[in-house]
């Protein structure tokens, strides 16, 4: 217990870039997510094409390797730096190989949804004069987002928990390094170990309840 | 039947096919429908009826053949087929109002976003045209508070916002309870007496007579037999037709 004291201010400033992180890699996914999905179900052939191969490649490939991708390949190898201070650089390759990633789930949870929009709804948006972009941002994609509410929650909360991983993108101020780290100096400690699972169950607990709340609200009566 | 060349035509298919796999749906479609005509098609199921009211929006592309609506090719893709479905208006069997936006909105969505009227302009000629279907008062309500002729009357509004130059009807009573057929068929009604255009699939053989200018027969994916509907109705010339009417007209 005396550990989880000494250690908590490190390892709280630790956990505020886990919630960083998936704060913005949150919203970078959603966004990205929903670009990939308009790609998939795009009538231009090539886009389709382009948008199943980027899920079915990024998806299946695991996030480690994703991450250190981002750091050895994109960032030393090709030289795609976002800043010059190192830990800096890397909380941004993070974000990009995290986002990247959680997209592609993001994605196939909305086309789930986009399926279960009947049919008609997309013919009566084209028979009244939307384009494709206009029926799928005014009402195919409105209806889809309100029935996977609940399985983007999940994708979130895996998110949240994913940041966990940052090190394989080489960044080292989250708690969880954090922890092994501590753990190098003072030994394994159970206090220090619990309270990073109460600080991670403090943020995902209630994006399940609220994702499963919020489902429950918006569901669109047929 | 007018001709193709002629200004009163407001659509012409010309040897039109269509198929669905290795089912031939459409066969050398040859049709007509003029400025203000009413045009009933009727036949047995699985005739083709529905298919060629959706290719006239282009809701289902042809194999061959060509379909002309003012005098012009109907635009393959893009924003000039989206603007020209916006000329066209629709109404579905099974309504297919926007489950997630209210009545109103269902009825203003058109104008605003595809004509880009005003949100107030829309909005005041949204109510209109609820008042003129008879649903000025469930404005607020979703799609699925309504019942299904209230529906379908939303549906006829959402079709008439768009100040469409015709409408197609696919079947739209077809899914209603019967006590409520009647309220949209009293909408068509109206709308064939103030001289809008109309293409009509239905099996309201009452309605066809009362309000059509003409009744297309189609069976086997061929235009069978048209004419005027008393004409139709009361001798038939082909022997599909005269098999037709004896199933639905003696009960």
């Amino acid at each position: 217990m005396d550990d989880l004291i000494k250690y908590a201010p490190d390892l709280l400033a630790g956990f505020l870039e886990n919630v960083k992180l998936s704060l913005i890699c949150g919203a970078l996914a959603l966004v990205l997510g929903t670009v990939l999905v308009a790609a998939r179900v795009a009538p231009t052939p090539v886009l389709r094409a382009a948008g199943t191969l980027y899920v079915n490649v990024v998806r299946n490939t695991p996030l480690t390797l994703v991450l250190a991708f981002s750091s050895l390949g994109l960032s030393d190898t090709i030289g795609l730096t976002f800043s010059e201070t190192p830990s800096t650089n890397s909380f941004w390759l993070v974000v990009f190989g995290l986002s990247a990633y959680t997209a592609t789930f993001v994605c196939e949870a909305l086309r789930a949804g986009i399926n279960t929009v009947p049919l008609g709804q997309a013919e009566a948006a084209r028979a009244i004069g939307l384009t494709f972009l206009q029926s799928l941002r005014l009402i195919i994609l409105p209806q889809a987002f309100r029935t996977v509410v609940a399985p983007l929650g999940s994708v979130m909360i895996a998110m949240i928990k994913n940041t966990t991983v940052a090190i394989a993108g080489g960044y080292l101020m989250e708690s969880a390094f954090r922890m092994r780290d501590t753990f190098d100096d003072t030994g394994v400690s159970i206090p220090i170990f619990l309270g990073l699972v109460v600080a991670f169950m403090a943020v995902t607990l209630p994006v399940g309840f609220v994702t499963s709340r919020l489902a429950s609200k918006l569901a669109v009566a047929r | 039947m007018t001709e193709p060349g002629d200004p009163r035509t407001l659509v012409s298919l010309r040897g039109v096919n269509k198929s669905f796999g290795a089912l031939h749906v459409l066969k050398d479609i040859d049709l007509n429908v003029a400025r203000g005509e009413v045009v009933v098609v009727i036949g047995p199921s699985g005739g083709g009826k529905s298919t060629l009211c959706r290719l006239v929006n282009r809701l289902e592309t042809i194999d061959s053949g060509t379909i002309t609506f003012d005098g012009q090719e109907l635009p393959a893709e893009g924003k000039a087929l989206a603007r020209f479905r916006s000329d066209v208006g629709m109404v579905f069997q099974s309504f297919n109002l926007f489950s997630h936006k209210t009545i109103l909105e269902n009825v203003t969505l058109g104008p605003i976003k595809v004509r880009k009227v005003s949100k107030e302009a829309a909005e005041k000629r949204g109510m209109e045209l609820l008042e003129r279907v008879g649903i000025a008062s469930q404005a607020a309500k979703y799609p699925a508070q309504l019942s299904g002729g209230q529906q379908q009357r939303t549906a006829i509004a959402r079709a008439l916002a768009m100040d469409p130059k015709m409408i197609l009807f696919d079947e739209p009573t077809s899914a209603l309870d019967p006590e409520m057929v009647q309220e949209v068929l009293d909408v068509m009604t109206g709308l064939a007496r103030d001289g809008m255009t109309m293409m009509v699939v239905t099996h309201e053989m009452g309605f066809a007579r009362r309000a059509a200018n003409r009744v297309v027969f189609m069976a086997g994916g061929e235009v069978v037999e048209e004419g005027a509907p008393d004409e139709f109705f009361d001798s038939p010339r082909s022997d599909r037709a005269r098999d037709f009417l004896s199933k639905i007209l003696t009960h």
